[in-house]
């Protein structure tokens, strides 16, 4: 599995990749960290927000070509043909993104430390803001690999990603819609609800382990995948 | 070291390979030879574990590839019909990401590494992004991945492909020399390859085994009839009349040469009917003096194609 998530964090850093996409993710964040500044506005997770919206644009693009690529040059065959297990395999190239993320999140703590400087931003909201959003991140990167897996097309994995997380951005209005009992459940799996917890600075367990079991379940499911698509047609 | 016990595999209605039996022995290199389409590259994908069968079983070294994937995983190398190379890595990189899939020991993969470049020759691009590599230069690096870990079993399809003349008599050399030490598969559509390389050749086609034997008795004793060539003073119509009379003898073809009233015949024969006195007596009789005689067995190419071709019973 190191070698796997080795060679992934290389791939990304060793090529344009990581610092095209990180750059423009910061440049985004930076405008709308504009707002805070003209406005004195030191409370923070407002934007964290944001940059979850922000998200649901670059997890696609970020994750799309994690096992897409591998079946599309050849080197599919092999990854499974070493003495490696799928769930290391897709393991690596999970924490290999969770890496790029977790680079990505670190550059935006520069804006709560700039905001600290010339105000008095609420610090434990703040944390918890960035955990409930760095468990976001994560949930939405299991995603992305899953639908990595689906497809040779890289493009493809990225829109089914792009739908994917844009339905659970937007399952709060759209379950206020359909109303009733159907209503009732979506709202239970509602991710971003739990967020709002977050952005409060409470640190909710039960959160916590939603996020991650949601995650264990996507990246279960990639596993799977590959494990049927060898099966069924070779 | 390898057995294959009535291996089926198929893709819906498909039939890939059907009822495949063969073994391997250690030390012996088998060639696979057999049309597009046939199965090799699905029996291949098969024993290194890509894919699974439908029903049958593969046994590596002992371990079955079903039950005991791991065991089986740690001792094949595999060298897919398209070298699996990530293009964005630099060869030696690319190199030790393989050792480490591998599971090499730690303290021997650098070693391990040079001395797998220097045999397959690519040490001097292993500085080099894999993606600006010549074709040439990405088959050997696929061959050098499948030789990491020392792996008791290599499975090469195609191996030679791609390479210029010289580079694959190199190969080849390395393919024999690497025998000693491992047991080796590799499949091939250059028939004259098989035939040099490989200690017994097995002819699939249509998913099922045509014939498993060594080159030469594939040679030898296949076919219902022999060939020779002999050259003949003398006028040529009645030369081939007086060939067609010996008993045994199927078909004469007269090859002219460029000496006056000097004549090839290509003769095809009866198996098991040695025609060669014969003819000499006849030929002295009416004083037409053989100026050359050459048996012609078959090549591997003729068997191949008469395999492919017809209903065959071999053995």
């Amino acid at each position: 599995m190191f070698a796997v998530l080795k060679r992934e964090v290389k791939s990304y850093f060793y090529s344009p990749i990581a610092y095209v996409l990180i750059g423009f993710y910061i440049l985004l964040c930076s405008i709308f960290f504009l707002p805070n500044l003209y406005g004195g506005y030191a409370d923070f997770n407002s934007n964290l927000s944001s940059m979850g919206f922000i998200l649901l644009f670059f997890v696609p693009i970020l994750t799309m070509r994690s096992y897409a690529e591998d079946r599309k040059n050849g080197t599919e065959v092999l990854l499974l043909t070493s003495p490696v297990k799928i769930m290391d395999i897709v393991l690596g190239k999970f924490l290999a993104l969770i890496f790029v993320f977790l680079v990505m999140t670190a550059i935006t703590l520069v804006y709560p430390l700039i905001l600290s400087i010339f105000g008095n931003p609420p610090v434990a909201q703040t944390i918890g803001g960035f955990i409930g959003f760095i468990l976001l991140g994560t949930t939405f990167i299991s995603i992305g690999i899953f639908a990595s897996s689906l497809t040779e097309n890289q493009i493809i994995a990225a829109i089914i990603t792009f739908v994917i997380l844009l339905v659970i951005w937007l399952m709060d209005a759209i379950s206020s819609m359909l109303g009733g009992f159907l209503s009732q459940v979506l709202n239970w799996f509602s991710l971003m609800s739990r967020y709002g917890d977050f952005n409060l600075g409470i640190l909710n367990l039960n959160a916590i382990v939603y996020y991650l079991s949601f995650t264990t379940v996507f990246l279960f499911l990639t596993v799977r995948v590959i494990e049927k698509r060898r099966w069924s047609q070779g | 070291m390898i057995e294959i016990i009535d291996l089926t595999k198929n893709y819906g209605l498909i039939t890939g390979v059907k009822d495949l039996n063969f073994r391997v022995e250690k030390g012996e290199i088998l060639g696979f030879l057999g049309p597009n389409g046939a199965g090799k590259s699905t029996t291949m994908n098969i024993i290194t574990g890509f894919i699974p069968s439908t029903s049958g079983t593969v046994k590596v070294c002992g371990y079955d590839i079903l039950e005991n994937q791991m065991e089986v995983k740690k001792r094949i190398g595999y060298l897919p019909e398209r070298p699996p190379l990530y293009f964005d890595m630099v060869v030696k990189d690319f190199l030790y990401f393989i050792s480490e899939l591998k599971l090499v020991d730690k303290k021997k993969r650098k070693s391990q590494i040079n001395d797998i470049m220097e045999l397959v020759k690519i040490t001097n691009v292993k500085d080099r992004m894999v993606k600006n590599l010549s074709k040439g230069y990405k088959q050997r690096v696929g061959l050098a991945q499948s030789l990491i870990g020392n792996p008791e079993v290599l499975v090469l399809d195609e191996p030679t492909v791609g390479l210029d003349p010289q580079q694959i008599i190199e190969i080849r050399r390395l393919i024999k020399a690497l025998s000693k030490e491992h047991t080796i598969i590799l499949s091939s559509h250059i028939l004259p390859e098989v035939s040099a390389v490989c200690d017994r050749v097995v002819i699939i086609n249509e998913g099922k085994i045509a014939a498993i034997d060594t080159p030469e008795n594939l040679s030898k004793g296949f076919g219902k009839s022999t060939k020779f060539t002999i050259r003949i003073a003398g006028p040529q119509k009645s030369i081939v009349n007086l060939l067609k009379e010996v008993y045994g003898i199927r078909y004469v073809e007269p090859h002219p040469s460029n000496e006056k009233d000097i004549c090839d015949y290509i003769i095809e024969t009866e198996k098991d009917i040695d025609v060669r006195r014969p003819v000499f007596f006849e030929l002295a009789k009416v004083g037409y003096p053989i100026l050359e005689l050459k048996s012609l067995d078959m090549s591997l190419e003729d068997i191949f194609l008469r395999i492919v071709t017809e209903e065959k019973e071999v053995g």
